[in-house]
């Protein structure tokens, strides 16, 4: 791995190229963010970088090209996201290295230093969270380190932006140094082979890149890269007894058959040795931190799965209930906007199309805005306090028996807020089988866009006290279905062995307010981009469909009946007879009435079969569908004109909950299918996803409706 | 013969041996679970089926199956 091509790097004299390298959940990201004023995604639990992401800077007369890969405990290709910066180390053109360091955890850290050491590349060293260890009493003799390893150590905080400046700087020495000279020491047996191979390639004067030191002991660590190179060189033959040997020698020191973990324990040794040098910790005695304190509560093994539950039922009943009160002033505004543009338009045309088209649909989507504030500060909190990680442990046993890792729980819970970065974060998970599984459930975790929907019918149907419960029993009805859902497929299509739980538990942190509050801002305005954009396009193409082709002979003749009607309120049936029979012979109420046999055994009219199938673009059109129909078709009572009337007058209790099942199960949006067949690798799965929520959805739809009419 | 599956909670032991597969012990040496560490247990999840353990300074979860391929002894 560290035959690596530095001359296929064309890049300008002052052009600085880094890889960004360091164990999981050390900061890379948020180091990123404070040298260069980007917004990278941050969270505490290890795998929020699932992908490579390149942050361009200038500092001084230097362009930099900092690239952030994903966060890899040793340097193994175990996991995909190991896999990623693995190969970027190994195979892509950089310039050199920083190794982002969590300073309160030195030792374990440098277990990926000390293996980065024996690449080609120029190294600096970042001791990260230098503040978090101050408060923690842990001093690190930075001078001291950068002479014992050979690479400059610099301490920064992510956090405070605490001597990012000291660091590019050091960066730009270290990119201006020919030939670090970095100090990596083993135990004597392998100094011994090590100085003999060395010696042998000497004699030889055997090409490479990297050093013969590094040569050697990649091939004492049966790196494979370095093999396949030196296997085609003649002197093979003789140096292959001379390894032999070497390992033999190696593995009898250690007592092991295994030549990789006698290297961790020299590794290990090494660490030790660094940190104990370096390190001073003021107060030696053992206290209870306040992780573990907390720790004794969270996950405590009887209170820890009811505590967790409480939190979430929390945060659905916060969404409801404080979601609910800008509602009225939202919905508010927007009838008020309608109608102002709509005084100032004469075309009565362009008037329906901005009125009820693009302003009903836009509106009824942007109603939503405050519920998924609400959801998204949840998630982030969940996100960045560590606390994600502990309730993978609690569930562990629990998934463990549904055929699901505990780890599945992050790209779930992840669910909740967006399916397509939880399609992205099953990439912590290592084994292929386990990935699909957890692809395949977590469109039953209903994503943040489903949330209007699920608002709108339980405010529909449900009085206010109970709305934010039925919010959380959609929710966790959902989740119970995708864990069932899980146990057959497990039993079915993903039968194997299980794959091994070991994972690590982050320190608790104290989520800083501007992280939170930037986090769920991206989203928000996402969300709102989506909805000035995407919607508003498909607002105006259901507008057209529900209004073309023109009936002018029907116009003609309600035209006279409403003439001649006498009292005002026959007028009022005539016209909204008009609109009925308007909607339902225009092109979207063809296709209603042309799909509406399929949805009749679950109660649906075909405005809301039309809602479903506009759904299959985006959640969040399925509101204003229904908006653009119901705007449309039901313009005769002035006072009850917001949605949530229309809906609890036109559709049934049972139907709503068929059509709520509907929308927990079935396909997610387009954006997501895409990410999903891309993370699942290949077409295939994309059919059979659709097959198997397709069926899943009617099913229990099915069920739902006809036991719900029973009941009645 | 012990292994770290049998310790109770607040038992502090030492690693013997991993009788883990390849993949496993790597994994499980990145976690810093190799020879010689000392690890401290923390915390049981319900039912025993996830065991918290304590390496050095890191706090790592892992399942009462893996964990019984971890041989340890009492210090």
């Amino acid at each position: 791995m560290n035959e690596i091509d530095t001359k296929a790097c064309p890049v300008i004299a002052n052009h600085i190229k880094v890889a960004l390298v360091g164990q999981p959940n050390v900061g890379k990201s948020m180091l990123i963010n404070s040298v260069s004023n980007a917004h990278l995604h941050v969270g505490n639990f290890s795998g929020v970088t699932v992908d490579k992401t390149e942050v361009l800077f200038d500092y001084k007369n230097f362009h930099f090209t900092v690239v952030d890969l994903p966060g890899t405990y040793a340097f193994t290709d175990y996991t995909i996201e190991e896999k990623v910066t693995h190969n970027y180390l190994c195979a892509e053109s950089y310039d050199l290295i920083i190794n982002v360091i969590d300073s309160t955890n030195l030792q374990k850290n440098l277990q990926l230093t000390s293996e980065l050491m024996s690449m080609s590349k120029n190294m600096v060293i970042a001791l990260n969270m230098t503040d978090e260890a101050d408060k923690e009493g842990i001093e690190i003799d930075a001078e001291y380190m950068s002479a014992l390893l050979g690479i400059p150590c610099i301490k920064v905080s992510a956090q405070t932006k605490m001597g990012i400046e000291n660091l590019i700087e050091a960066v730009i020495i270290a990119f201006q140094t020919q030939d670090q000279e970095r100090k990596l020491i083993f135990s004597e047996p392998v100094e011994e082979e090590i100085a003999e191979i060395v010696a042998y390639l000497e004699k030889h004067k055997y090409e490479a890149v990297n050093s013969y030191r590094n040569v050697a002991i990649n091939l004492l660590k049966n790196n494979k890269k370095t093999y396949s190179k030196i296997h085609d060189n003649p002197i093979w033959t003789e140096l292959q007894p001379i390894l032999i040997d070497a390992s033999r020698h190696i593995e009898l020191h250690h007592d092991s058959d295994d030549i990789k973990e006698a290297f961790a324990e020299e590794y290990a040794s090494f660490n030790r040795g660094i940190a104990t040098e370096v390190v001073k910790q003021a107060n030696k005695v053992e206290m209870k931190t306040l992780t573990e304190k907390i720790d004794n509560v969270l996950i405590h093994p009887v209170f820890g799965i009811p505590i967790f539950l409480f939190f979430m039922w929390s945060l659905f009943q916060l969404t409801f209930e404080i979601g609910a009160i800008p509602m009225e002033y939202i919905d508010g505004f927007f009838g008020w906007f309608g109608d102002t543009i709509g005084a100032t338009i004469v075309n009565d045309e362009i008037r329906s199309l901005v009125v009820d088209g693009i302003i009903a649909g836009v509106g009824a989507v942007v109603l939503f805005v405050p519920n998924i504030i609400i959801l998204f500060i949840g998630i982030a909190l969940l996100e960045s306090t560590g606390y994600m990680s502990r309730v993978a442990f609690l569930l562990d046993g629990f998934f463990h028996k549904f055929g699901l890792h505990g780890q599945s729980f992050i790209p779930l819970v992840t669910g909740f807020g967006c399916s397509i970065p939880a399609y992205m974060s099953a990439r912590i998970l290592k084994n292929d089988r386990d990935r699909l599984l957890t692809l395949f459930i977590i469109g039953f975790m209903s994503c943040g866009a489903r949330l209007p929907v699920y608002v709108l019918f339980a405010g529909a149907f449900f009085s206010a006290e109970m709305a934010g419960n039925v919010l959380f029993i959609i929710y966790i009805s959902g989740a119970i279905l995708g864990l069932i859902a899980a146990k057959i497929l497990k039993l079915t299509a993903f039968k194997g062995a299980d794959e091994p739980f070991v994972m690590e538990m982050p320190k608790y942190r104290l989520p800083s307010v501007k992280l939170v509050w930037h986090t769920v801002l991206t989203k928000t305005m996402m969300y709102l981009k989506k909805a000035g954009t995407f919607i508003a396009a498909a607002s105006m193409l259901i507008w057209f469909l529900s209004n073309y082709p023109h009936n002018l002979e029907l116009e003609e003749q309600y035209g006279v009946k409403i003439e001649k009607a006498e009292t005002k309120e026959q007028k009022q049936n005539l016209e909204n007879e008009l609109g009925v029979t308007l909607l339902e012979q225009s092109y979207l109420g063809v296709i209603g009435k042309f799909s509406e046999p399929i949805f009749e055994p679950l109660g649906f009219d075909w405005k809301m079969s039309v809602a479903l199938q506009t759904g299959l673009a985006a959640k969040e059109v399925v509101v204003s569908t229904l908006g653009v129909l119901y705007a449309l078709g039901d313009n005769v009572d002035e006072e009850n004109t917001s949605l949530i009337n229309a809906i609890s007058k036109n559709i049934s209790f049972p139907s709503a909950i068929a059509f709520i099942v509907v929308i927990m199960v079935y396909l997610p949006c387009l954006a997501a299918s895409i990410v999903f067949t891309r993370e699942a690798g290949g077409i295939k799965y994309f059919f059979y996803l659709l097959g198997f929520t397709s069926i899943v959805a009617y099913v229990l739809a099915f069920i739902a409706y006809n036991l719900t009419r029973a009941l009645m | 013969m012990h292994t770290l599956k049998d310790c109770k909670k607040a038992c502090k032991v030492k690693v013997t041996k991993l009788n883990a597969e390849t993949e496993l012990k790597q994994r499980l040496i990145s976690f810093g679970i190799m020879k010689e560490a000392i690890i401290e247990v923390l915390e049981h999840a319900p039912a025993k089926s996830t065991i918290e353990v304590k390496v050095g300074k890191m706090r790592v979860a892992l399942r009462a199956k893996e964990a019984e391929l971890v041989e340890v002894e009492k210090i």
